[in-house]
């Protein structure tokens, strides 16, 4: 383990293993499930190829955390299982990937500082005492590189593009900007799943965050927001409104046929 | 006359010039140089980059007679050649490519809706990802085609407003909906089915571009066939409410499959003059045949019933007899009148309305950095 390692304080039980790969997943899951809205719908075929790729790799890191999570669960749920029938306030998303699309301009944005969180989480992930969450931050950290160097191309050239693309990517950055709070705060999974050595502890992940934003902010002559102490936060289950309408239409299907193999 | 080429200049001695470089801009073809792409020998080292201006004018007289070149192009197509980019071509054969190809192209684009309905509702995490790539893919076939029929002469941006616009055509098929998840399943099993079967020809297609850009589609179709009869097989071997999704989904898109191979062969327009050029092989009516004595057999297996109260096997023919298409139906979609048209391209024209603002950034970015990089330098 590296210098940077959170010392391992307590044995990771099955509970914690499972919430940790629930938080993870749902997070991708989330995020896939937004980005998968664009499809046949972004402002040029590119792009639309380029944020569907993005969506199957985050469904896939998805499927991963989440079949491992219903393993180590021992109660025979499966992938879809959690993905498709637990509610609302059994969802451990962070809340900044629930945000809807807006405009292309609020995805790249929502994309941007998820991308630029990931890149570290993944990183220090890899060195996770448990080996399903290391494998899976190994694969997820080469597809995290390409997501980053998409949204930040599109962070430059929106921030730096005309007027138009300039404000609204700054409106998308202002409104986004609060829910990364979260993504460093204590008191949830993460900073439990530190402890025991499952993964890095949330707080640390900060300084390399800022590292892999500010640049990218400036060289787009974005204004960085300031910090607000938003304190709602999915890890610990809170959603606000979204959340529901975009389960109501990814579990449509299970709700509505209860118990078919599809 | 049909021996020699104009001008005396044996056929014999007329060659094709040099390729063109791989990264060459077709939007810049000089349409006089694609006419100049045979010259005759005689007219001694005669490139690209050279203006036309120093030709002698009876050679350029002599390159450019159209009953020649046009001989020559049929005895290529006649040889199963190849037709490139560079080569002339009558401008017959370049606008029917350029229709066909956009068309193509612009159904593929607008094919993403129907099936893209269902990117956020599939019924499980394989599902979705299995077509989101799906869709993906009908997307990276619209690029392929796209990229055909810009060697063409005519640019992506002009294809796209001809869409928008209404003045292209895309496949009708698209203009039908897709409320259930079974329609996923219908539009793999069936209508990929049959632009397939329409498609494997085309690999075999005399524009290379076109033949090329062909071979990789119709991999990734039987892909998609595949899995769209396993949605439907699962289905029809679920529970009975899975059963009747599955049926009422064949009901819905069976004839109209069944029309995608176009009008009769008495009534189709354009069939003798494609068949000629190579870019055509087989008549509407032979491969709508083939794609029912394909299919039929499919449904049975499947245990679901074909709409079609008078189909039957004929022993004689050892082919399948269908009833009378409704024609009718066919060209009223065609005419606008089908359950979505007007959604569909109100929807491809909203999302190209939504992105002018991010395409116009793209632009000013790379200006600005152009201008970056010559003040540097």
């Amino acid at each position: 383990m590296s210098a940077t390692a959170t010392p391992v304080t307590a044995a990771a039980s099955d509970d914690l293993r499972f919430r940790y790969a629930v938080h993870l997943g749902d997070t991708s899951l989330i995020l896939a499930q937004r980005l998968g809205e664009w499809v046949g719908h972004a402002p040029a075929l590119e792009e639309d190829l380029a944020l569907a790729n993005i969506a199957l790799d985050l469904l896939g890191q998805a499927r991963h955390l989440l079949s491992y999570a219903g393993e180590i669960e021992g109660k025979g749920r499966s992938e879809d299982d959690l993905a498709f029938l637990r509610d609302p306030s059994d969802f451990g998303n962070l809340a900044l990937v629930e945000q809807p699309n807006v405009d292309f301009g609020h995805t790249i944005v929502r994309q941007f500082l998820i991308d630029a969180w990931q890149l570290e989480l993944f990183e220090r992930l890899q060195s996770s005492v448990e080996p399903r969450f290391a494998e899976l931050a190994a694969k997820a950290l080469k597809e995290t590189r390409y997501h980053y160097r998409f949204s930040s191309g599109w962070m430059v050239r929106l921030g730096d593009g005309t007027e138009e693309s300039h404000q609204r990517v700054q409106a998308g950055l202002d409104a986004l900007w609060k829910f990364t709070n979260e993504l460093f705060a204590p008191g949830a999974v993460d900073e439990e799943a530190a402890a025991a050595g499952l993964g890095p502890d949330p707080a640390s992940l900060r300084a390399a965050w800022l590292a892999n934003v500010e640049p990218v902010l400036a060289e787009a002559t974005l204004k960085k927001p300031a910090d607000v102490s938003y304190r709602w936060f999915g890890k610990r289950n809170q959603h606000g409104e979204h959340l529901s309408h975009l389960l109501a239409e990814m579990q449509f299907m299970q709700r509505t046929y209860p118990g078919m193999q599809w | 006359m049909l021996a020699q080429a104009a001008g005396g200049v044996p056929l014999a001695q007329l060659r094709y010039t040099a390729p063109l470089p791989a990264a060459y801009d077709t939007e810049k073809i000089d349409r006089r140089l694609v006419l100049c792409h045979i010259v005759p020998e005689d007219c001694g080292g005669f490139m690209y980059t050279q203006g036309l201006d120093s030709l002698g004018a009876d050679c350029l007289h002599q390159a450019t007679d159209a009953a020649a070149l046009e001989q020559r192009f049929q005895s290529k197509v006649d040889a199963d050649d190849r037709i490139e980019p560079k080569d002339w071509m009558p401008d017959a054969y370049r606008q029917t490519l350029i229709r066909q190809i956009s068309q193509h192209a612009h159904s593929e684009i607008v094919g993403m809706l129907p099936e893209g309905n269902w990117i956020t509702r599939a019924p499980s995490l394989r599902r979705k990802a299995v077509l989101i790539a799906k869709v993906q893919d009908e997307g990276g076939h619209g690029m392929y085609l796209y990229s055909a029929a810009e060697t063409l002469g005519i640019s992506r941006d002009e294809l796209l407003e001809q869409l928008l616009a209404g003045t292209a055509k895309y496949s009708s098929i698209f203009n039908y909906p897709t409320p259930t998840w079974a329609d996923v399943g219908a539009i793999g099993w069936l209508v990929d089915g049959a632009a397939i079967m329409n498609q494997i020809p085309i690999c075999r297609c005399s524009y290379g571009p076109y033949a090329r850009a062909m071979v990789r589609i119709c991999k990734e179709e039987s892909f998609h066939q595949r899995q769209g009869f396993e949605i439907m097989m699962t289905l029809a071997r679920g529970t009975p409410e899975q059963h009747r999704m599955a049926q009422d989904a064949l009901n819905r898109w069976w004839w109209p499959s069944i029309m995608m191979f176009g009008p009769n062969d008495a009534a189709s327009k354009h069939t003798a003059q494609s068949m000629r050029w190579k870019i055509k092989r087989f008549s509407n009516d032979e491969l709508r045949q083939k794609f029912i004595d394909i299919t039929v057999p499919q449904a049975e297996f499947l245990g679901l019933k074909v709409p079609d109260p008078d189909l039957r096997w004929d022993e004689a023919t050892q082919h399948y007899v269908h009833g009378p298409i409704d024609w009718k139906e066919f060209e009223e979609v065609l005419k606008g009148n089908g359950p979505c048209n007007r959604e569909r391209l109100e929807t491809r024209r909203r999302a190209h309305d939504d992105g002018r603002w991010v395409r116009e950034a793209a632009l000013a970015y790379a200006e600005k950095q152009r201008a970056r990089e010559t003040q540097a330098a």
